[in-house]
């Protein structure tokens, strides 16, 4: 849906030393703050009652108001986003669970290590599948293989990401046996094993956006003024390839998966339910049919707040080692 | 039409090339609209096409392999899967088009009125899109449709909250642009009023690449309303939907793999169809 956009350069440009950098981290605290705010006032725009969605549709006025008490509806507005804000500034937390009775942040920091582990095998995979078919397109430009390639994002736009998953367990779990079909496995071997399926799952949906920037990129390089110079030199076009091109491609894709990252989490949230993994995204579901409010406002700001820090770091990254901004940083 | 469109890579060529003739030598907009008025015309004929009912239970024929009977075989609830795929398209279509007019406008407005004066205009409305963005489409999707009751009004809701993003962002870009270009200073020098400056000369312009962006957007609309009805935060049953489809047919994929696979091929057909659609108009308008 929403497509990937350029990191919002605050005219950066003409600043001398850090103030960009300065610029960039106000920026990202403001957006976090509207973050906080979105996900207090999340249950309060939507229709419907939190509490009677707890409760059931055919509860008492009594009880809906002691639920009301209880998370704390009952007060003024104001008063229910100071306490929301102080709870989360002393202890990171948005409530306890209404099911569990557990903090929403240690029920989070729980689940959060499985799934973090498959956004960062998903990247990899990305990664190395993209430069693997970018790299084809652009050293075979114009010709079958190119044309392959090319046509590959108009296919893969529509594909759910879910669906993909599926094919993918009828194929290669069902049919040949060579993964299993759902769960996470035991130890670190059978873990990575177990999410590998996943992982490519995840990938699968990145891919597409990848190679397309990413063969543009390459044959920018590849038709640039030092390649050129490079080859009227008699260097091997492996080693440029390798050695130059590649170098130089690398960054892009890194910036392109940070902008992405939004989508690479919330992919993974629905991979994690076709897979049976017992991650973030498993929690989000549980937390949904239970209706535990904290939990759900948890989720949602620990997702986006990750998303906020991890582009700033990308943004931040990319200046420090793009050579071209050395002189304004 | 009154509105003069000023930008000069817009501007048609001569009244010798007729609007059919220009799509005619674009090949990809012709697939593609070919593409979804097949998908369309089966969905307004089906009921003058098929026997069958799409949710008529048939205990008695469940779980059939295709056959001249049923083309695409029954589900485990006898119905004739065929039937209920052109059913749901008829569903998750509706859905997606209805679902899309308010963000298509709100984001074309707001991405306006934002690029156009700039300033802390632009400064608010880029940072409500700032927040909007941190949160994975996926996650909001799920969140606000849960927590305004499954179903279509829940579907509605979340893309009138969300839709309109993308839409606001290309639009924002094309207008700064543009509001630095010739043509808009001197509407701006006759002393034309900022809002006409936009409806009527601002608008026509961004106008072919917000069509542009509809056409990729609505297939990302349709994979969300599809994920929804999966996850069971959608369309509910027994109302035919692509994704309740998919999922109903998940504990099948060992003996009835079709069940689950052949829906998700409807939905990569919309897809393609679409996305045709869209290139083929980013040629045309491209094209002088």
């Amino acid at each position: 849906m929403m497509m990937p956009g350029k990191l919002q350069g605050s005219a950066a440009g003409n600043r001398t030393s850090y103030s960009w950098l300065t610029a960039a981290l106000i920026r990202a605290a403001v957006v976090i703050l509207c973050v906080m705010t979105a996900v207090f006032f999340l249950i309060r725009i939507v229709p419907g009652d939190p509490a009677k969605m707890i409760l059931g549709e055919y509860s008492t006025p009594e009880a809906i108001a002691a639920m009301h008490h209880t998370l704390g509806l009952d007060l003024p507005l104001w008063e229910q986003f100071i306490r929301f804000v102080k709870l989360l500034f002393t202890s990171g937390d948005t409530g306890n669970s209404i099911v569990s009775g557990t903090s929403t942040r240690v029920l989070i920091a729980e689940r959060a290590p499985v799934t973090m582990l498959l956004i960062g095998m998903a990247c990899v995979i990305a990664i190395v599948i993209a430069l693997l078919l970018a790299t084809v397109a652009a050293t075979n430009k114009d010709k079958l293989a190119d044309h392959l390639i090319r046509i590959f994002p108009a296919i893969t736009l529509g594909m759910p990401i879910f669906w993909v998953g599926i094919l993918f367990i009828m194929l290669l779990s069902v049919r040949l046996r060579w993964f299993p079909v759902g769960g996470v496995g035991e130890g670190w071997s059978g873990m990575l094993y177990s999410l590998t399926l996943p992982a490519v799952t995840v990938a699968f949906s990145q891919i597409p956006t990848l190679v397309r920037s990413l063969r543009a990129q390459m044959l920018e390089v590849l038709e640039s003024d030092f390649v050129v110079t490079l080859r009227a030199a008699r260097i091997p076009g492996r080693v440029i390839l390798f050695k130059h091109v590649l170098r130089n491609s690398a960054l892009p894709t890194l910036m392109l998966l940070g902008v992405n990252i939004s989508y690479l989490i919330g992919g993974t949230l629905v991979v994690e339910q076709v897979f049976g993994i017992k991650g973030i995204g498993s929690l989000l579901f549980t937390s949904i049919s239970n209706r535990d409010f904290p939990v759900i406002q948890g989720i949602a700001l620990y997702c986006a707040v990750s998303v906020v820090i991890i582009s700033l770091l990308v943004e931040i990254l990319a200046k420090w080692l793009d050579p071209r901004t050395k002189g304004t940083r | 039409m009154k509105t003069t469109t000023i930008y000069p890579e817009l501007q048609t060529d001569g009244p010798k090339t007729t609007l059919l003739r220009r799509i005619l030598n674009t090949p990809s907009l012709l697939a593609g609209s070919i593409m979804f008025a097949v998908l369309i015309l089966l969905a307004v004929f089906i009921p003058y096409l098929s026997p069958y009912d799409p949710t008529e239970q048939n205990l008695s024929a469940f779980l059939q392999p295709p056959s001249a009977e049923h083309w695409l075989g029954t589900d485990q609830l006898g119905r004739d899967l065929f039937t209920r795929l052109i059913y749901a398209a008829r569903t998750d279509l509706t859905i997606m088009v209805l679902a899309e007019i308010i963000p298509f406008c709100t984001g074309i407005f707001l991405g306006m009125v934002a690029g156009y004066y700039g300033k802390w205009v632009d400064n608010v409305i880029t940072l409500i899109t700032d927040t909007f963005i941190a949160f994975p489409f996926y996650l909001i999707v799920i969140i606000v449709a849960f927590a305004s009751g499954a179903g279509q009004r829940g579907i509605y809701i979340t893309f009138i909250l969300v839709g309109w993003i993308v839409f606001a962002r290309v639009v924002r870009g094309l207008s700064a642009s543009f509001r630095e270009q010739e043509w808009i200073a001197s509407a701006r020098t006759l002393g034309l009023s900022g809002p006409r400056i936009i409806l009527r000369h601002l608008l026509p312009n961004v106008l072919p690449q917000a069509v542009v962006v509809l056409m990729t957007d609505m297939v990302g609309l349709l994979v969300a309303i599809v994920t929804l009805g999966y996850l069971g935060i959608g369309i509910a049953p027994p109302t035919p939907d692509w994704g309740t489809m998919i999922a109903d047919g998940q504990s099948f994929i060992s003996t009835a793999w079709w069940l689950s696979a052949v829906p998700g091929f409807a939905v990569v057909y919309t897809g393609i169809a679409l996305s045709l659609v869209g290139d083929g108009l980013a040629d045309l308008w491209r094209k002088k």
